[in-house]
């Protein structure tokens, strides 16, 4: 095991490297100049191409990329082009919203979905079922901004009981920080809980028409039990797959739900920083959001030995 | 439904209803909490010129004169000067006890390596700099500057709004390379930057500066007493249109300075919020030609587009049915400010003919020529007025290739010379600024000095001319003259379309006072109960 997990944390080393190249390689092709940004609307385009110089954005692309990998390879992220702050820096400041974010939303779809999920497949083809299935179409249907509006609308401007925006750091109170997170953590989550629910029916259903299970009812023991014990644990391993794809679909919602209510996370700095062309910033992010997709993977893949023990690396 | 659609839709149901708020922040009544147009990611206005840098820059920053809102050019930081007979020496003298933020004094030698940091990058400064024989400090208070040539613009340049402004910086400072970003935020402005609280493009906080020394006289814009009445401001960027009105509804924010049209309705129906508009000066919405190549190097073919071209199609684009956000400019300048003419513009008053353009184009012999039309699609009134002209030049008769990118495509792909079949271009939309278009100043966009002139690189020696004479006049009547020239040559050789004038809204808690229309938002004066 600790060999399969020593040689799969050196398989990232290429993939790494691979996304890197590709980070780099779309930037450099993909229209747009930073200079231009910094220099405003009325510069000559004299002005532009000495920003442009100053910047080293006018050396050939082989240099800049062994340049970047050079200093990637050191642990450096490079520095911003309009803030002239470590990207490192920057991710650092922003992470603790988009990881908040994030594990309130992974917990809550959880928490709500696999129960819902097992109860549909549970009472399958009555209104539990009916109405779960209903709820995960709605779920996938309508998207992350839309949801979001709905949320604020409700329970900011109507009911008044939650912030319409912001971010408050954990360090500034618990409450503080929970009621700025709970819109934007239902309103990414929506499509989430939708995905695991399905997947959880789908997957309990099949499991629920097997052998064992009918063995497990003959034997008498409780529904609890069945589908918690029996069920649910050999249903695990796809479900924790989907979770694990998830990961990917939370990234592309953060960025969404970010602009939202205003919390500033990655997924801003994302934003901000490919519409101001902020190169080191996009490669960072995006070097960082990969790096994080391997481990989750990497994570699932040694999950499955817990869920499965006849799974074996 | 489309997604701005839906937002609006939501948004405009929960505006109106809202309630005063329950979520207010931060401590209170002295604190105004403020949602630029953007986030801040720089505070040095000479490196970077973006509008919300600059606006920043006035909290923190002061200027020798400042422009009032007739465009004339008020002391600010000076106490006064003098001019030899000649013209050619102009000796200013620093108002007393001026100091920085870090409690050091304004000198001399501060002004002179501002000034010459911000001559670099300056379009004026840069006329300057190629007149200034010397540049000196004779003392602490005083600055000499003996030019090879009279430039009675002196005063408006030191002045002006328009981005880059030539702010005052301690020496240390502003012996930056001017394409080099300074690393801190010191001025001797109203407000004092706190760095240690900013989170760059997210939250920018300024505290009153006790020290600053204001002017007596009643504030004019960028002129006058610059009296901040609360301790703190906070700059909060809400890049989301609906989230910042909303935020605004709630009363977690006290001033949103731009508001969409879709928006301002519902947040008209909130008691507690006040929607006006922001700039009356507002934007010139612009047509810009490539004059290297053709077609449109052929003043015919120019001339062809401007007289098929309807404003209200653009402007209506743009705002939607709100009537009150635009107007008709057959001119290169601001409709109502001093130096507005019309002289010329009649091809765009007049009747619509497009089939009097459509044989324009076909007797300069450019009937369906193939052209490039640039389009952003991520930044709303260009990509609506970029569909209107595809349409325009489509009835014209064109083969039109609209090669659809977003901004920053666009502000890279428009500085190619090149053919537009090898990577180049034909037509691009912007906008300029109203109060940038009000004298020929700072409107780079104007100038048709080939090279040397703005994307499209149009070159016409009587254009040239009428700028230089409205650089060299003197009086009022002869600037007036001078600008009603340069508008009718302007048109004759149709450097760009202008395509009319748009506004937009802003909006303030009303417990919140003292906010006024302006080219920029204006801090001093704004109180808050």
């Amino acid at each position: 095991m600790l060999a399969y997990i020593a040689r799969r944390v050196l398989a990232t080393i290429p993939v790494m490297l691979i996304v890197a190249f590709f980070v780099f390689s779309l930037l450099y092709l993909a229209p747009g100049d930073p200079a231009a940004v910094i220099a405003g609307d009325q510069a000559t385009p004299q002005d532009v191409e000495r920003i442009r110089a100053s910047l080293g954005l006018d050396r050939p692309f082989v240099v800049r990329f062994g340049e970047w990998l050079w200093r990637i390879m050191q642990g450096d992220l490079g520095v911003s082009i309009f803030t002239n702050l470590p990207v490192s820096h920057m991710i650092a400041q922003r992470i603790e919203p988009t990881t908040s974010l994030m594990l309130i939303t992974i917990t809550l779809a959880i928490l709500i979905a696999v129960p819902m999920g097992v109860m549909a497949a549970w009472k399958a083809g009555s209104w539990i079922d009916r109405g779960v299935m209903a709820f995960a179409v709605f779920g996938f249907s309508v998207p992350v901004f839309v949801t979001g509006y709905l949320l604020a609308y409700i329970f900011a401007l109507q009911l008044e009981w939650l912030p319409v925006q912001g971010y408050t750091p954990l360090s500034q109170g618990f409450w503080p920080f929970l009621e700025n997170l709970i819109l934007p953590s239902i309103a990414l989550g929506s499509i989430y809980i939708a995905l695991i629910a399905r997947i959880t029916r789908a997957t309990m259903l099949e499991v629920l028409a097997q052998d064992y299970i009918r063995t497990a009812k003959a034997k008498g023991l409780g529904s609890r039990g069945i589908l918690f014990l029996h069920a649910l644990k050999n249903a695990a391993v796809p479900i924790s797959t989907v979770i694990g794809i998830g990961i990917a679909l939370l990234i592309g919602g953060a960025v969404v739900t970010e602009s939202v209510f205003a919390i500033p996370g990655l997924g801003r700095l994302t934003v901000d920083a490919i519409l101001r062309r902020d190169y080191p910033v996009i490669q960072g992010v995006v070097l960082l959001f990969s790096f994080i997709y391997v481990l989750v993977n990497l994570g699932i893949d040694l999950l499955y030995t817990v869920f499965d023990p006849r799974i074996r690396y | 439904m489309r997604r701005r659609a839906i937002i609006t839709a939501v948004a405009a149901a929960g505006l109106g209803l809202a309630s005063p708020a329950v979520h207010a922040q931060g401590p209170a009544t002295r604190t105004l909490r403020f949602v630029p147009q953007a986030g801040l990611s720089s505070i040095d206005p000479i490196w970077g010129t973006q509008y919300v840098v600059r606006n920043a820059a006035f909290l923190v920053w002061d200027m020798l004169y400042g422009v009032d809102s007739q465009f004339r050019a008020q002391p600010q930081m000076a106490e006064g000067h003098e001019v030899s007979d000649d013209g050619l020496t102009w000796t200013i003298r620093l108002r007393e006890g001026l100091r920085f933020h870090d409690d050091a004094p304004v000198r001399g030698v501060d002004v002179v390596a501002s000034l010459e940091r911000w001559m670099v990058r300056d379009p004026m400064g840069q006329m300057l700099r190629a007149l200034r024989r010397t540049l000196d400090a004779p003392d602490d208070r005083t600055v000499r500057l003996v030019l090879a040539a009279p430039f009675p613009k002196l005063l408006h340049a030191l002045g002006k709004q328009a981005a880059p402004c030539a702010f005052i910086m301690p020496e240390r400072l502003a012996r930056t390379d001017p394409f080099a970003e300074i690393g801190e935020a010191i001025g001797s402005g109203p407000m004092r930057f706190r760095g240690d609280l900013w989170d760059r493009g997210k939250r920018a906080v300024f505290e009153r500066f006790p020290a600053y020394v204001p002017r007596q006289e009643q504030p004019d814009w960028l002129s006058g007493a610059k009296r901040v009445a609360v301790d703190r401001i906070e700059w909060l960027a809400i890049p989301e249109p609906s989230a910042a009105a909303a935020a605004l509804a709630a009363g977690e924010v006290d001033w949103v300075e731009t508001v969409l049209p879709d928006l301002a309705p519902a947040l008209r129906r909130n008691r507690a919020v006040a929607v006006e508009i922001a700039d009356s000066m507002g934007n010139l919405g612009a047509l810009r030609f490539n004059h290297l190549h053709p077609p449109f190097h052929d003043v015919r073919v120019r001339r062809a587009v401007a007289l098929a071209t309807d404003q209200a199609d653009y402007m209506r684009a743009v705002v939607g049915n709100d009537d009150i956000l635009w107007r008709r400019s057959p001119s290169f300048f601001t409709p109502g400010t001093p130096f507005h003419a019309e002289d010329g513009g009649e091809i765009l008053s007049g009747p619509r003919d497009v089939d009097a353009a459509r044989r324009m184009v076909a007797e300069a012999g450019h009937a369906g020529a193939n052209v490039v039309l640039l389009a952003p699609t991520d930044i709303a009134p260009l990509a609506a007025m970029t569909e209107v002209t595809q349409r325009l030049l489509d009835a014209l008769g064109f083969r039109v290739e609209v090669a659809a990118t977003n901004w920053g495509g666009v502000a890279q792909r428009r500085a190619r010379r090149e053919a537009p079949e090898d990577g180049g271009w034909n037509l691009f939309h912007t906008w300029h600024a109203g109060a940038d278009c009000a004298t020929p100043a700072a409107y780079t966009a104007l100038r048709a000095n080939g090279d040397k002139a703005w994307f499209g690189w149009p070159e016409d020696a009587t254009i040239e001319g009428e700028v230089a004479a409205w650089f060299a006049a003197d009086d009022v009547a002869e600037q007036k003259a001078a600008v009603a020239r340069l508008n009718a040559a302007s048109m004759a050789f149709m450097t760009w379309v202008p395509n009319g004038l748009f506004m937009s809204y802003q909006a303030w808690r009303r417990n919140v006072a003292g906010i006024g229309k302006g080219p920029m938002p204006v801090f001093w004066g704004v109180t808050k109960s």
